[in-house]
């Protein structure tokens, strides 16, 4: 089995560049002066969401959690105008359940709601799936913190 | 872990491989969470280690999110492209 704790160097660098275009392109749309409260957070949520995706992105479909995550995004895409406010309304009341239901709730179960594609997965395949996207989620932190550390010098 | 696996018994079991298996993983989830690596104690439960990375991957998520959060808020305020590639240098000899 080949490391599966390490990612290697050009994942880093292919999600880097990845995430670095999508903030220049979105720095380059921005409006004239100051952005209002609700711009910035657009901007966050959108920042969060291609933060994820380049990661996805940049992993490929080597992995069947980056595999499951780009469907997610290009289905989440597909259907963003019109299941927008439907989307969020659900996903409100999906949060509030969550935390009633976790302790009766196996670890593992628990696991599988948190990596992408855990669902679907036997045990062995989880705990693989689940080391490989915890050191991406670790290296996204990483390259993100560095930007931001450049940014506000 | 469990003291009942009994080597002689011929493959009734892809269930008796799967067991090794699944303790090399957990053992080596063991290693990638700072939590637990930190604390240097060789005995943990696999349901500790469960539940420590379904902890560490929700912190790692939130902090996702308050970075983007900063980088929302930078963003609006960094008016140069010049730093895009000395980050980018930066990032490359790490």
């Amino acid at each position: 089995m080949t490391s599966i704790y390490q990612i290697n160097s050009a994942t880093r660098i292919r999600f880097a560049r990845r995430f670095l275009i999508s903030l220049s392109r979105m720095r380059r749309a921005s409006t004239l002066g100051p952005p209002s409260d609700e711009e910035i957070r657009t901007r966050t949520r959108r920042i969060r969401i291609v933060s994820y995706s380049s990661m996805a992105f940049a992993v490929g479909s080597s992995r069947a959690w980056s595999r499951a995550l780009v469907l997610k995004i290009r289905n989440r895409a597909r259907f963003r105008g019109i299941l927008r406010n439907k989307c969020l309304a659900s996903k409100k009341k999906r949060v509030i359940k969550r935390h009633k239901v976790s302790r009766e709730m196996s670890k593992t179960d628990m696991l599988r709601r948190l990596v992408p594609g855990g669902a679907g997965m036997g045990i062995c395949g989880l705990l693989e799936e689940t080391a490989h996207y915890m050191t991406c989620l670790a290296t996204q932190v990483k390259v993100m913190q560095s930007i931001a550390d450049h940014y506000s010098k | 872990m469990s003291s009942r696996r009994s080597r002689s018994r011929p493959s009734s079991g892809v269930s008796r491989i799967s067991e090794d298996q699944i303790i090399d993983l957990v053992s080596k989830l063991q290693q990638l969470i700072p939590e637990i690596r930190n604390r240097r104690s060789d005995k943990v439960s696999a349901s500790k280690v469960l539940q420590e990375t379904c902890n560490y991957i929700r912190s790692l998520r939130r902090e996702v999110d308050d970075l983007s959060d900063r980088l929302s808020e930078l963003l609006a305020s960094t008016d140069s492209n010049s730093a895009q590639a000395a980050i980018i240098r930066s990032l490359l000899m790490e």
